[in-house]
């Protein structure tokens, strides 16, 4: 029996294969980022994919911070052309495409998403301010004299007396997750604010308040839950007493099984949050590389269909997904921002 | 009766021990078929919750729609760029005329997914005469009115927690009477790539892109692991040296595969250069994953080959490579491909490292070659789980049974090549 015929194929098919495939030029957008504007973004990539010649955009779902890792890792075919980010790129961030080569980088502001804290719609709808989040989920607490103490809180009646006397459960997103960011960002923060010892030492040292505020409790109150915002939602419908935290497009898909808590008074619907009028919203961005603009086919191409009205505009397809549209005035600046490609100054 | 006789010429303590022995292996047993059952009820529930709740996929509800392509939709000299979605719209509105304001409007559209318009232009493509005439299309409906359908939304909940509006459902009884809505068997799942859509989303991008990838993971890591495995057992000395690689290779075959994936991430796409996301280097660091588990079921495949052939041959004069190759690979060659299978398999169902080399990403274009990027089944799975569309839900479980259906083959192949080819010494 002759075994080497094979073999040799094998080896001469694959080297074959390997020469072929180094320094191909790519002929498809590659995009990187956030698991938040994912959803959003892979919606226009297939509508561009469908309808113009140009191939499907690859979108890559590596979160805001590895997304942009990989998008400040250098100019050429090996590395994205864009990256999306559930939040504004950092001082460092953009520090870090300077220095691998990236000069001009153009911001596109697209939309807001809401983060809201739901329960399952068997319990009743809570009334919670950001005040109430900050002290049931904070790891430490201003006590009564206005010093910090370890949070002595388990029910949410011990938070606020007009809250239901349950247990503080509250099921979310881990510290990887740009989620979990902005919800200590606006509502921790917000919540810490209205305690006047913690708002004088925001004045003081922005970092000792930032890390009071940042900090989540470890004591099993406050569960993570994981990146899978599903997840979340079948746990709530098993577990009445428990809030989870996700963004506003899950809530938008099972508003039949869970519902939105209030907010400083607020209910996280779909007009609350483009109104801005519900306090815990963020923005939702995505970063191009200016050089690659005509090096890689379609990319004006793919901006253009996202900032299109009926992609990003208060009826567009992005909307019925579950992203919050900006307002007139504001859509129309980025969208000029992008007709020009104007990069953006740096921070 | 005999053996009770025989036993009353025992001692009372011997018939008391032999008692508890037949007892402690009665125990045994049980304890046993109880393990057994209990993986099996595992194994059933698994089984029973995938298909009941991935079983709908397979099916999509479909909404006739009469449509005509008047040439004032087609401005441009370019077919393809006609007002499509107009035409569906339009062929919705002449059917509900009485629907006028704005937002009722938005509702109706809502009904029929936009796979309509790619549907139309498809056939306008194919066929520009149709520009013109009028004809009628089983359009696929939007996931929410599938949902319906299927029984998956709770009409008895107040209008505002539903999906499907009051209107709507009446929009679609109408359409229910007039024979304009049907359930067939969904050919889209698994004709196209991944959608954002559920009604429109399919498998077969990354069932290609898994194909792909375990071609260049076959086509690597058998040659290379049957040599490793020959030259190890056959003719590397006794020393050290090769202990120490010896252990290397079993310590490998325990390392996280994520690893793997970092490797892959550091060496093929970073310092050679490989394209991310392509089948190409995920087949590089999935041959990274299997080598090691090809090896060793491959050097024992060998070793279960007897000496005696080994002596017989070297007895009549071959050559040492002679005795490898006419005799005592053929005999260990099914043993090997047994390895080569399972390990092919394992391959098949990773997703770690596929994470690191850009493979877990949204892919709508079917991959025609290796080096385009493509998605592989298990990670369609994980992102389809992570999607806010209650009809995702359903389609994951498909794709977990697609899967699923995948490896029962593979590892099937396995079983029947080894009483195929078993040689019994």
């Amino acid at each position: 029996m002759k075994i080497k015929g094979p073999i040799v194929a094998g080896v001469l098919a694959t080297a074959t294969i390997m020469s072929s495939a180094a320094h191909a030029n790519r002929d498809y957008i590659s995009i990187v980022g956030s698991s938040t504007v994912y959803p959003f973004a892979t919606v226009v990539a297939e509508q561009f994919g469908r309808t113009t010649q140009f191939k499907t955009p690859k979108i890559e779902s590596t979160g805001s911070g590895g997304g942009l890792k990989l998008f400040c890792s250098g100019v050429g075919v090996d590395h994205p052309d864009i990256t999306n980010a559930s939040r504004a790129i950092k001082k460092s961030e953009q520090e870090k495409c300077a220095a691998n080569g990236i000069k001009d980088v153009i911001e596109v502001k697209i939309g807001y998403d809401g983060i809201v804290l739901a329960n399952s719609k068997k319990a009743d709808q809570m009334q919670l301010t950001r005040k109430d989040v900050f002290m049931a989920l904070a790891k430490e607490v201003p006590g009564k004299d206005g010093k910090l103490m370890a949070n002595p809180y388990t029910t949410w009646k011990d938070v606020n007396p007009s809250l239901p006397a349950v247990a503080i459960e509250v099921l979310g997103p881990p510290p990887t997750s740009g989620t979990r960011d902005a919800f200590v960002e606006l509502a921790m923060e917000g919540g810490a604010k209205k305690f006047e010892s913690l708002a004088a030492l925001r004045k003081e040292d922005k970092k000792d308040f930032q890390k009071i505020a940042h900090t989540l409790r470890e004591d099993g109150a406050y569960v993570e839950a994981g990146e899978n915002d599903n997840l979340i939602v079948q746990k709530l419908q098993a577990n009445p007493n428990a809030l989870g935290i996700f963004g506003f497009s899950f809530l938008d898909q099972n508003s039949d099984v869970v519902q939105g808590s209030m907010v400083d008074g607020e209910a996280p619907t779909f007009d609350n949050i483009a109104e801005g009028k519900y306090p815990v919203s963020r923005p939702l961005f995505f970063y191009v590389k200016k050089a690659h603009v005509g090096t890689i086919p379609g990319i004006a191409e793919y901006l253009s269909e996202f900032t299109s009205e009926k992609a990003w505009g208060p009826e567009g397809y992005l909307a019925d997904k579950g992203m919050i549209p900006m307002p007139d005035a504001e859509r129309k600046q980025f969208g000029m921002d992008v007709k020009e490609l104007k990069p953006m100054a740096m921070k | 009766m005999q053996t009770s006789k025989q036993n009353n010429s025992f001692s009372p303590e011997f018939n008391k021990r032999l008692k508890s022995r037949y007892r402690a292996e009665q125990r045994f047993k049980f304890l046993g078929i109880g393990a057994i059952f209990i993986a099996l009820a595992f194994l059933v529930f698994l089984l029973s919750t995938v298909t009941l709740s991935g079983y709908s996929a397979f099916k999509q509800t479909y909404i006739m729609l009469d449509v005509t392509l008047d040439k004032e939709y087609f401005p441009d000299e370019d077919l393809a760029k006609g007002d499509f979605q107009g035409i569906v719209k339009k062929s919705l509105y002449s059917m509900f005329p009485d629907v006028s304001s704005r937002k009722d409007k938005r509702m109706l559209n809502g009904l029929v997914s936009k796979g309509a318009a790619f549907q139309l232009m498809d056939m306008v493509k194919e066929d520009p005469k149709l520009v013109g005439t009028s004809f009628s299309i089983w359009a696929p409906a939007k996931d929410d009115v599938d949902m319906l359908m299927k029984g998956n939304i709770d009409m008895d909940q107040a209008e505002s927690n539903r999906r499907i509006k009051d209107k709507q459902f009446e929009w679609i009884k109408t359409l229910e009477e007039n024979k304009r809505v049907k359930t067939r068997f969904n050919r889209t799942f698994f004709t196209s790539g991944d959608s954002r859509e559920p009604e429109l989303a399919g498998i077969l991008s990354a069932v290609k892109g898994s194909l792909y990838t375990l071609v260049i993971t076959l086509l690597l890591s058998f040659p290379m692991g049957v040599a490793a495995a020959i030259y190890l057992e056959e003719f590397a000395p006794d020393n050290k040296f090769t202990d120490l690689i010896e252990i290397n290779i079993n310590n490998l075959a325990a390392v996280p595969s994520i690893i793997f994936g970092l490797l892959g991430l550091a060496i093929f796409i970073n310092f050679w250069g490989i394209p991310r996301s392509t089948p190409l280097v995920g087949g590089l660091v999935l041959t990274l994953m299997t080598l090691p588990t090809i090896i060793i079921a491959a050097r024992a495949s060998l070793k279960s080959v007897p000496p005696s052939i080994r002596e017989a041959a070297l007895g009549v004069g071959a050559s040492k490579i002679q005795t490898v190759f006419h005799h005592v690979l053929p005999l260990a060659l099914p043993g090997m491909l047994t390895g080569t299978i399972i390990g092919m398999a394992q391959a098949l169902g990773e997703t770690a490292p596929l994470l690191m080399i850009g493979m877990v990403a949204f892919i709508v274009d079917i991959p025609g070659s290796f080096t385009d990027p493509a998605a592989a089944l298990p990670v369609q799975v994980y992102l389809w789980a992570d999607s806010p569309e209650r009809a995702f839900t359903e389609k994951t479980s498909a794709a977990i049974m697609i899967l699923l259906g995948f490896l029962v083959i593979m590892n099937a192949v396995a079983v029947y090549m080894r009483k195929k080819f078993e040689i019994k010494w």
